[in-house]
């Protein structure tokens, strides 16, 4: 287990690695035009490119402006241009924000797609499976995009339930934060509950032919317990695995765009306004923090998958 | 497994040709792998509907020059802000001297502005809506096409080869597999709008629809070509590869003539499923505005413009988020149909394909 471990986090580094290539490539090299110009956004003052020239050593090799690029992040020196303030403290302040809506929308999802998909499991064939097929192509069909306005518009403007725009710190007032994630949160886990109980009904489906259920029968369980002991705890290990992706997605994919639907403040909220402005200090500083965590999450779900399945870590299957 | 002896190019939805899974038992020899799964997409009467309301849309984006020059005699971005309408004897203003756009007029000023005009710049959002979907599947059509191609080629190279050249392929695949991938194309998306792109002698400009095209197929690239490679490599050790070998056909002739025509299936359907996930994701970006830029229009762009007005005028919002719903609405069921008109046997449905938009389109 401990070499495993060992090895998932040596991979992990070097991804973390590819990824600060990746994100240097894509703001000073890929692109057709001189870099400082670029970072100093649409409407800089030549004085302005000439300072982020100097400061960030355009005229260096590329190795060294790297490494010039990497110094900035880790010491809090990326600044968006206008205004000038630092980026990493922009996040910093948006993250609260969105992990209540990533956190509080996963939990959602997978609750319900807990219950329906056991539910349907148990009811295989019923109108409720059939339902969740539909569902879940649905879910994989909608975008948020659409979701978001279409909720706005009727539960916030048409009959004025709820509240729309804006973060309300859950220490500040828990009700207000309460009410203002509610829109936000359907928004996003409305769209996994199907594809989610689906997952689960079939694997749940298939852990019914295993012997250890039929043993279990055996010695007189009643078919709830058979049901609840066996058949879903052993269903729940590949669930957890693609929440714990599925999690990492949402942070750096579907809550950018939901935060900006509801003008939720946000990190996503913060980019949103940052590629409007074409200022790219702040997607830089935004990508790579939000590819950090991704990876990290990915590597512990990997962990914790090991440990639930030794199968994993000796190599023998999934690797 | 029945092998065809004619190794053809890579053939076309319902083409015959191809090698293929053996039929099943007790259905007449004579007739094509192709043909059988002809007649199962037929019978399949969900996704012949869809099919049917996906050529409806193409149909849609592909009138509209003609809507634009016939009925609405405007251009897609073309502002009338000062102007007025005459609707029988009354005269609308296009836009409020508040900036408040007209709403739909249907028919009653002859199809012009049929769905209103979109913002404060007074522009025809039906024509918008017909050329903004062209954009759309066009993007969405293209970043397939070739998300497919680069993905089949790596997935047949690794699969074949194996050793390093599999080693090298696969690790490049996982990297950008972990990736965010909705992030990462924003950075890419916005940085080239910045300054455009030179690949070799080829320039793009900043506001080309080609660099959402460029995004999109990078990033979505591994989503094929994992499950491609894995194919050959399954495939690389049946006996019909090994009695190519023997016969002494190259590398090239065994990946092309021989493991190609049989992943034709996967193929077909992986690109049907592509489509609608890049779709989505031109749509994200879009919206954001890391994608098609201003003034060109798409689904995504025009939903990010209507949301501004959602009070006032929330079709400017809906409608294309509904017509982005159907089209990859429609790419998806098609695709599952077509899945499980061609594999039969195949016991993954929604599943496999989730895994395949995921982690990104699972979401979004």
């Amino acid at each position: 287990m401990v070499r495993f471990i060992v090895r998932r986090l040596i991979g992990m580094v070097i991804v973390l690695f590819v990824v600060s290539v990746l994100v240097f490539l894509i703001f000073n090299v890929i692109p057709n035009s001189p870099p400082a110009q670029r970072l100093a956004g649409k409407n800089a003052t030549p004085t302005l490119v000439k300072s982020i020239e100097e400061e960030w050593g355009f005229d260096e090799s590329l190795p060294e402006q790297y490494v010039t690029m990497m110094k900035k992040v880790f010491t809090n020196e990326l600044i968006s241009y206008s205004p000038r303030v630092s980026v990493e403290d922009r996040i910093k302040e948006g993250i609260p924000a969105t992990l209540s809506l990533a956190i509080g929308a996963g939990l959602i999802w997978l609750f319900w797609g807990m219950v329906l998909g056991y539910i349907a499991a148990v009811r295989a064939g019923g109108w409720l499976d059939k339902f969740l097929t539909g569902f879940a192509i649905a879910g994989v069909s909608i975008p948020v995009f659409l979701i978001g306005p279409v909720l706005i518009y009727f539960l916030t403007y048409k009959i004025e339930l709820l509240p729309n725009a804006g973060y309300v710190p859950l220490t500040e007032d828990p009700w207000g934060w309460f009410k203002h994630l509610i829109l936000p949160w359907t928004t996003i886990a409305i769209l996994s509950i199907g594809f989610y109980s689906r997952v689960l009904r079939s694997n749940m489906l298939d852990s019914m032919n295993e012997d250890y259920v039929r043993t279990a029968r055996a010695k007189g369980l009643s078919e709830r317990q058979v049901m609840l002991r066996h058949v879903l705890r052993n269903s729940l290990i590949p669930i957890i695995t693609l929440f714990g992706l599925d999690f990492g997605a949402t942070i750096a994919g579907t809550a950018l765009i939901t935060e900006t639907i509801f003008s939720y403040e946000g990190v996503g909220y913060y980019a949103a306004e940052s590629i409007a402005k074409l200022e790219l200090p702040p997607i830089m500083g935004v990508t790579l923090y939000g590819a950090f965590f991704v990876v990290a999450i990915n590597a512990c779900v990997d962990i914790a998958y090991a440990y639930l399945d030794p199968r994993v870590r000796l190599g023998t299957s999934a690797a | 497994m029945t092998i065809d002896p004619q190794p053809e190019a890579v053939p076309v939805a319902g083409g015959p040709g191809a090698a293929f899974p053996a039929a099943p038992e007790g259905v007449s020899p004579d007739r094509s792998p192709w043909y059988l799964a002809y007649k199962r997409f037929v019978r399949n009467r969900l996704a012949v509907s869809f099919l049917g309301l996906f050529v409806l849309i193409v149909i849609f984006v592909l009138a509209a020059p003609i809507w634009a020059d016939n009925v609405a005699h405007t251009g897609p971005n073309e502002s009338h802000t000062l102007q007025k309408l005459r609707v029988g004897d009354e005269v609308r203003e296009v836009v409020t001297p508040e900036g408040r756009p007209i709403g739909p007029q249907w028919f009653e000023a002859g199809g012009k502005f049929f769905l209103g005009a979109d913002s404060r710049l007074g522009r025809d959002e039906m024509v918008r809506l017909m050329y903004g979907g062209r954009t759309s599947l066009f993007i969405g059509v293209v970043s397939g096409l070739i998300t497919t191609l680069v993905a089949v080629v790596l997935g047949l190279l690794a699969g074949y080869y194996r050793g390093w050249v599999d080693a090298v392929i696969a690790r490049i695949l996982d990297v950008l597999w972990s990736l965010p991938v909705l992030l990462f194309g924003i950075a890419l998306g916005v940085s080239l709008a910045v300054s455009g792109l030179q690949i070799g002698p080829l320039t793009i400009e900043g506001g080309s629809n080609w660099i959402p095209i460029f995004v999109i197929s990078i990033f979505t690239v591994p989503y094929v070509a994992r499950p491609i490679r894995g194919e050959v490599l399954a495939l690389g050790e049946k006996e019909f590869v090994e009695a190519a070998v023997a016969q002494g056909a190259g590398p090239l002739r065994v990946m092309f003539g021989e493991i190609l025509p049989n992943l034709a299936s996967t193929i077909i359907v992986f690109f049907t499923l592509n489509i609608a996930n890049n779709m989505l994701f031109e749509a994200a970006l879009s919206f954001l505005g890391a994608g098609v830029q201003p003034p060109n229009s798409s689904w995504g762009t025009m939903i990010s413009v209507g949301e501004e007005l959602l009070t006032t005028q929330p079709l400017l919002a809906i409608i294309p988020g509904v017509m982005i719903m159907l089209t990859v609405l429609s790419l998806n069921i098609v695709g599952d149909g077509l899945r499980d008109a061609l594999d039969p046997r195949s016991k993954v449905r929604l599943e496999a394909h989730a895994g395949m938009v995921e982690p990104e389109g699972a979401s979004v």
